[in-house]
């Protein structure tokens, strides 16, 4: 069963530490707080909130908070998830962008990013893990997950097409079956 | 003030765009920064890309470290409140119809079909990152490694990324 935030002060704080903690991807971070720590919503409310926000323009991660806060505490909810997620990455990043100017040539700090973005990759991939066990058990879903992945991550074809050409057939199947 | 400004309408066009994420519109970005005005090298272009990989947070917020890079502080403002105000805007319009019709059929039929394609370009997404993390089998195997403690142990993962970014620098991997 999920659990309510107790206000709009604890949206704020828990996206704050999500968003604080993102390092490499905030959707791992995401799942671990709002699922296994805070039970807010299950993984395939998460998944499906995913899914909206990535039809949605703008960024992923910032359309699902958006609508994780709306969904508890309505508009003031919203806009505590989305102030919390980006309050400190947009500060320490322009930090990063003022120290980049000076230390672009120096090669560690090179080595030191691919390293932590292989244990990223890693770690998006245990949350995409846990999300695929929400899917249904069915031949279908499982089609077009496949067919997502092939098209963007092998064919390398732009997401938005593949977007736009999957997803009116994934709804009109799943609209079909009900 | 003329530059941010013009990168402001800019962004805020490509902003509502940017369906599936704002990396979708990266192409235009670079086409518009680099080859049409020349406010960033190619270079900075892809190390300020992957320095917003790397910092906490959204990865779109390298908008901000574009427009910062571009045209300072009010460059920053531009850029990321142009792709901010549109993904604003389309998120509280589907949160206000969803809270209403939540369960009508065409709400389930969307959020059934779409998550098994929003799972496939995430997963594309992972294989991606990871093709251009790694130099060889190391590097997929820091990641396989990472993802099974992920999954197995409680373990808090800021302690992989350090151990990633210490090997990184020691060049094991």
């Amino acid at each position: 069963m999920s659990v309510r935030p107790r206000d709009v002060r604890e949206i704020f704080l828990t996206f704050a530490r999500i968003g604080l903690s993102g390092f490499g991807g905030v959707l791992f971070w995401m799942r671990r707080v709002l699922i296994q720590e805070k039970r807010w919503v299950t993984d395939e409310e998460l998944l499906e909130g995913l899914a909206i926000g990535q039809i949605l323009p703008g960024p992923n991660v910032y359309n699902l908070s958006f609508m994780i806060g709306y969904r508890f505490a309505g508009l003031r909810g919203a806009f505590a998830a989305v102030g919390g997620l980006l309050a400190a990455p947009v500060v320490i990043l322009v930090c990063l962008g003022l120290l980049y100017r000076v230390f672009s040539s120096v090669p560690f700090v090179h080595n030191a990013l691919a390293g932590m973005a292989a244990v990223a990759a890693g770690l998006l991939l245990s949350s995409a893990v846990g999300m695929a066990a929400a899917l249904p058990r069915r031949f279908v879903p499982w089609l077009f997950m496949v067919a997502a992945f092939v098209a963007v991550g092998v064919l390398r074809w732009p997401l938005i097409y593949v977007i736009l050409g999957l997803a009116p057939v994934a709804v009109l199947v799943a609209w079909q079956r009900q | 003030m003329a530059t941010a400004v013009g990168l402001f309408w800019h962004f805020l066009l490509l902003g509502c765009l940017a369906i599936g994420g704002v990396s979708t519109v990266m192409p235009d970005m670079h086409r518009y920064m680099v080859e049409e005005h020349a406010l960033v090298t190619a270079r900075e272009f892809s190390d300020l890309y992957a320095l917003a990989q790397a910092a906490p947070g959204p990865n779109a917020l390298w908008v901000t470290v574009l427009g910062l890079h571009a045209a300072g502080g009010m460059g920053a403002i531009a850029t990321t409140l142009g792709v901010l105000i549109p993904a604003t805007g389309f998120s509280w319009v589907a949160s206000a119809l969803h809270a209403r019709h939540a369960d009508s059929r065409l709400a389930l039929a969307l959020r059934r079909g779409l998550a098994p394609v929003a799972l496939g370009c995430m997963l594309a997404g992972c294989w991606l990152l990871l093709n251009a993390a790694a130099q060889d089998w190391r590097g997929y195997g820091l990641a396989l490694v990472a993802l099974v403690v992920a999954m197995r142990t409680e373990l808090n993962p800021l302690w992989l990324l350090a151990a990633g970014a210490v090997l990184g620098i020691t060049g094991l991997v």
